[in-house]
C-alpha cells in the first residue's frame, strides 16, 4: 500500500440534461500523497468542483476509476474520510455554534460527552471557542465559514475537500482564512483538496496546483509550490511566490488557448 | 429530485400561507414600549372610532337593529346572553380543535410519507392540490349522515378535511424545501435518510408548517361553524347564530360572532406563542440587538 | 415541449391511479364490512354509501320524471353558482388590489387597519350572510348580488395580503432607481411594484377563486336562494335517506366547480408569464 489518499485514472463525467450531453469532465488522472495540499484552479466550467464532487462521492463517475484511501468512494464516504467545506457554511440556524460543529459526531454515535469535548477542542483551533452557545445569525461570514471547518475536522477526516470555502469572504478576511487554514493543515496533518479560482490564494496555500481547463474540463498542468510548509505574510513577498503566480497564470493562459483549440 | 419537484413546489404555492409570514402584526419583534405603542396605537383610534361612527350614523339615521345593529346592543346582547353563547363557543371550539388534532396529525404523517416517497408525493399532491380548491363545506351533510346528526366527530371531520390540505400540502413543500448544499453536507457524512428527515428536513418545515396551521386553526372555527349549519345539536355557536339571525335578532347573532371571533383568535394567538418558542431562531423572531 | 407534454401524461396518470385507489378502497371497505358485518365507524350499506358506479350514473339519470338527465340541472346549479362566485371574485379582488396599494402607501393606514383585515377572517361568512341579504335586500340589490358579496368577503383578504407583499417586493435598489428618474408615486407604482407584485397576485387569486366558491356556495344557503349549488347540497343532503348517490353526485359537481375556477386562473397565470417572458427575452 502507497501512502496515495486519491487515485484518479482516466475519469470523466458527462451530465445529461434537457438539451442533451454535457461533458464536464475528461481523462483525468491525479494523484493526492498524504498530507498534500491540492488546489484546482481554472476558469468557470472546467469541472474542479465537479472533480472535487468526485473525489467526495457526491457525484458518480461516467467513466474511469477513482480510489480514495484504497477503496471506492462511496466506501470512503461510509467510513467517514471526508470533511466537506462549501463556499456557504451551511450552518444549521437552529443549532448554537456548539451545536453545529456536534452535527456530524451525532450522527456518528459519539457519546455525548466525547462530542463536547471535541467541539470545544475544535472551536479552540478555530478560534471561536467565546462565541460556543452564539447562533450562526450572530457571526460575521468569515466566523461562520471557521465554524464549518471546525465542523468538517470534529470527526478527524482523513482527505478535506474544500469547494470555493472564502470566495465570499472580502480580501483581508480571505488573507486571514487563509493563514488559518495553513494552521490547521498543519496541526491536523489532514490532506486537503481546495478548489478556487483565485491564483494568489492557490499559490499560498498548497504543495501542488492543478491547473484545469473547459470544454471538456480536463487536467491541463500541474504545478510544484516548492515553497517551505509554514507559510506566512512574508511569503507573500517573496520573490518565489511572485514567480509561482506568474507561472500559474501562464499555464492557466495556456491551457485555455489549448483548450479552444481542440 | 425530479422535475416533477419543481412543478410541485410552483403549485404548492397556490396557498396562501407563506404569504402570512411577517405580514401579521403579532409576528413583529419584541421592543419597546413606546415603539409597541407607536405600532399598536393607529389599530385601537381606528377601533374606537369605527365604532363611534357606526354607534352615531346607526343612531343619527335610526337604521333599525335587524338591518345594521348598533355597538351598544350587541355589547348589552354579549353581557345579558353571555353564558349561552360562551357555553355554545366552547362546544363549537370543542370540534374545532379536536378536529383540527385529527386533521395535522393525518397532514404531518402524510407529508412525511409524500417527502419520503416521490411516487407516492407524485400522486397525492397533485390530487391535494385540487381538493383543496373544492368546497370541502359540502362535505357536511354527507358526514351527518354517516356518523349521526348529533355525534360532534360529524363536525370534526368535517374540521378534519378542510385543515388536512393546506396543512399537508405546506409541510409537505416544507420538507422538500431543502438547501442543496445541506444535503450534499449530510451525504458527505454517511448520513441516513431518516437522519436527513429528522435533523434538516423538520427543522426547515417547522416554519411552514406553522404557518399553515395558524391559518388552519382560524379555519377549522370557521368549519365547525359552517358544519353545525347543516343540522346537529342546537346548543352551538353555529345553530344559535343563525335561529337569531331568522328571527331577525341580530344584536344576538352579532354578539355570537364576536365570540366566535374572540375564540378564533386566542386559538390563533396560542399558536402563535407556540412558534416563537419551538422557533426562536427563525428570521421573524430574532431580536434585533 | 417534449417534456411539458411527458409531464402532463405522466400527472394525468398519477391523478387517475389516486381515483382509481379510491374507488377500490371505497368498494373495498364496502365489501369486507358487509361481509364481516361491521357497521363503525360508518355503515357499508348502499344507503350510506352507495356503489361509486350508481353516483356516477346518477349524473345521467334524470334528475326528476321524464325531467332532464341529473347532470344538465347540476352544471345549470354550478354555473349560477360559478356567476355568483365570479362576480364576487372581481369585486373582492378589486377592494384587496385597492388596499394593498392603501398598505404600501400608508404605514399609518396599514397599522391602523390590517389588524382588522385579518380579524375578519375569523368571522365566519355564513353569521353575516343573513345580514349582507337583509342589507341587499333593503337598496334592491338582486338575490345573487348579495350572494356574490358574501364571496368577495372571503375573496378580498387573500388578495389584499399578498399585493401588500408584492408591493413591497422589489429590492431597494430598483426603487432607488426609480426615485432617481424622479418618477412619481403613480409611476413608480405601476411601472415597478405592480409588475412586481403580479407573481403573488396570482397566488392570491388562485386561492380567492377556490373561497369564491365555497363563499358562494355557504352564501347561497341564508339567502334562501333556489337554482345554485348551495341550496342543491342542502336540499339533497335533507333527501339523503332516500336517494344518497345525488348528495354525492353533486359534491362531485361542487369539487369540478371549484376546481374548473382554480383552473381557469392558473391558465390565466401561465398565459401572463409566457406574454411577459416574450417581452423580456
Amino acid at each position: 500500500m502507497s501512502s496515495l489518499v486519491v487515485e484518479a485514472r482516466g475519469v470523466g463525467k458527462t451530465f445529461g440534461t434537457g438539451d442533451g450531453q454535457i461533458e464536464a469532465l475528461r481523462g483525468i488522472d491525479l494523484q493526492i500523497d498524504q498530507g498534500d495540499f491540492i488546489s484546482l484552479i481554472g476558469p468557470s466550467g472546467c469541472g474542479k468542483s465537479t472533480l472535487l464532487r468526485l473525489i467526495g462521492d457526491l457525484v458518480g463517475p461516467t467513466t474511469g476509476t477513482l480510489v480514495v484511501n484504497g477503496k471506492t468512494p462511496g466506501q470512503a464516504r461510509l467510513d467517514r474520510d471526508y470533511g466537506i467545506v462549501f463556499q456557504s457554511a451551511t450552518l444549521l440556524d437552529w443549532r448554537s455554534v456548539q451545536k453545529n460543529v456536534e452535527l456530524p459526531l451525532e450522527i456518528m454515535d459519539f457519546p455525548s460527552e466525547e462530542r463536547s469535548t471535541r467541539a470545544t477542542e475544535m472551536l479552540d483551533l478555530v478560534q471561536l471557542a467565546a462565541f460556543a452557545d452564539h447562533f450562526p445569525w450572530q457571526l460575521s461570514g468569515g466566523m461562520q465559514q471557521r465554524v464549518a471547518i471546525a465542523r468538517a475536522l470534529a470527526f478527524r477526516p482523513s482527505l478535506l475537500l474544500m469547494d470555493e470555502p472564502f470566495g465570499a469572504l472580502d480580501e483581508m478576511t480571505r488573507e486571514a482564512m487563509q493563514q488559518e487554514v495553513l494552521r490547521l493543515w498543519g496541526e491536523t496533518g489532514t490532506s486537503v483538496v481546495f478548489v478556487t479560482h483565485s491564483i494568489p490564494e492557490a499559490v499560498f496555500l498548497s504543495t501542488r496546483v492543478v491547473v484545469m481547463s473547459p470544454r471538456p474540463g480536463r487536467i491541463s498542468d500541474e504545478i510544484i509550490v516548492d515553497l517551505p510548509r509554514r507559510r506566512d505574510q512574508d511569503t507573500r513577498e517573496q520573490s518565489k511566490y511572485f514567480d509561482l503566480v506568474i507561472e500559474v497564470r501562464e499555464a492557466l493562459r495556456k491551457g485555455e488557448a489549448g483548450g479552444a483549440a481542440t | 429530485m425530479t422535475e416533477r419537484d419543481d412543478l410541485i413546489r410552483e403549485t404548492a404555492e397556490t396557498d396562501l400561507f407563506a404569504s402570512f409570514e411577517g405580514d401579521l402584526p403579532a409576528s413583529g419583534r419584541r421592543s419597546s414600549p413606546v415603539r409597541l405603542l407607536r405600532r399598536y396605537l393607529p389599530a385601537v383610534i381606528a377601533f374606537l372610532a369605527v365604532i363611534l361612527i357606526w354607534e352615531g350614523l346607526t343612531r343619527l339615521l335610526g337604521v333599525e337593529s335587524f338591518v345594521l345593529s348598533k355597538p351598544s346592543e350587541i355589547l348589552t346582547s354579549f353581557t345579558e346572553t353571555f353564558g349561552t353563547i360562551w357555553g355554545a363557543g366552547l362546544r363549537t371550539l370543542y370540534e374545532a380543535t379536536a378536529g383540527f388534532v385529527i386533521g395535522t396529525t393525518l397532514a404531518i404523517a402524510t407529508s412525511l410519507a409524500a417527502a419520503r416517497w416521490v411516487g407516492f408525493r407524485e400522486g397525492m399532491l397533485p390530487i391535494a392540490i385540487a381538493l383543496n380548491a373544492t368546497p370541502i363545506a359540502a362535505l357536511a351533510p354527507i358526514f351527518n349522515s354517516w356518523f349521526g346528526l348529533t355525534n360532534p366527530f360529524s363536525k370534526m371531520a368535517v374540521v378534519a378535511v378542510v385543515v388536512y390540505f393546506p396543512v399537508m400540502i405546506n409541510t409537505t413543500r416544507g420538507l422538500l424545501e431543502v438547501d442543496p448544499a445541506e444535503l450534499e453536507l449530510m451525504r458527505s457524512i454517511a448520513a441516513t435518510p431518516a437522519e436527513v428527515t429528522r435533523r434538516i428536513r423538520i427543522p426547515r418545515a417547522l416554519p411552514y408548517f406553522f404557518s399553515s396551521i395558524k391559518v388552519a386553526s382560524v379555519l377549522s372555527l370557521i368549519a365547525a361553524i359552517i358544519s353545525e349549519y347543516f343540522g346537529g345539536p342546537q346548543d352551538v355557536l353555529g345553530q344559535y347564530i343563525v335561529n337569531r339571525a331568522q328571527l331577525f335578532q341580530f344584536p344576538d347573532a352579532w354578539a355570537a360572532i364576536l365570540v366566535a371571533s374572540i375564540l378564533g383568535v386566542t386559538f390563533y394567538l396560542l399558536i402563535l406563542v407556540a412558534e416563537r418558542r419551538l422557533m426562536p431562531w427563525h428570521v421573524a423572531f430574532r431580536s434585533s440587538d | 415541449m417534449g417534456g411539458a407534454n411527458r409531464r402532463l401524461a405522466r400527472s394525468g396518470l398519477s391523478i387517475l391511479a389516486v381515483v382509481v385507489a379510491f374507488v377500490l378502497l371505497w368498494e373495498g371497505y364496502k365489501l369486507v364490512w358487509t361481509a364481516m358485518g361491521w357497521e363503525n365507524p360508518v355503515s357499508p350499506d348502499d344507503r350510506t354509501m352507495p356503489h361509486t358506479w350508481d353516483i356516477f350514473l346518477t349524473l345521467f339519470r334524470p334528475a326528476q320524471r321524464n325531467g332532464p338527465p341529473f347532470i344538465l340541472v347540476e352544471l345549470r346549479a354550478a354555473l349560477m353558482t360559478l356567476r355568483e362566485a365570479f362576480v364576487g371574485f372581481v369585486i373582492g379582488g378589486a377592494v384587496g388590489f385597492g388596499l394593498g396599494v392603501l398598505f404600501v402607501r400608508s404605514t399609518m393606514a396599514e397599522r391602523a387597519f390590517m389588524p382588522y383585515v385579518v380579524a375578519s377572517q375569523t368571522v365566519p361568512i355564513i353569521a353575516i350572510a343573513p345580514m349582507v341579504v337583509v342589507w341587499g335586500g333593503r337598496i334592491d340589490l338582486p338575490q345573487w348580488l348579495s350572494v356574490s358579496l358574501i364571496a368577495a368577503y372571503l375573496t378580498f383578504f387573500p388578495v389584499a395580503i399578498n399585493t401588500l407583499r408584492g408591493l413591497r417586493s422589489p429590492q431597494p435598489t430598483a426603487m432607488e432607481l426609480m426615485r432617481s428618474y424622479a418618477s412619481t408615486t403613480n409611476e413608480t407604482l405601476w411601472k415597478l411594484q405592480v409588475p412586481a407584485a403580479m407573481p403573488y397576485i396570482f397566488t392570491a387569486l388562485k386561492v380567492s377563486a377556490a373561497a369564491s366558491v365555497i363563499g358562494a356556495i355557504v352564501g347561497e344557503l341564508p339567502a334562501g336562494l333556489r337554482g345554485g349549488l348551495g341550496r342543491d347540497l342542502l336540499q339533497f343532503s335533507q333527501q339523503f335517506t332516500a336517494a344518497p348517490e345525488k348528495l354525492f353526485a353533486a359534491v362531485l359537481i361542487a369539487g369540478l366547480a371549484g376546481i374548473a375556477f382554480v383552473g381557469l386562473v392558473t391558465a390565466i397565470e401561465h398565459r401572463w408569464v409566457q406574454a411577459n417572458r416574450r417581452l423580456i427575452g
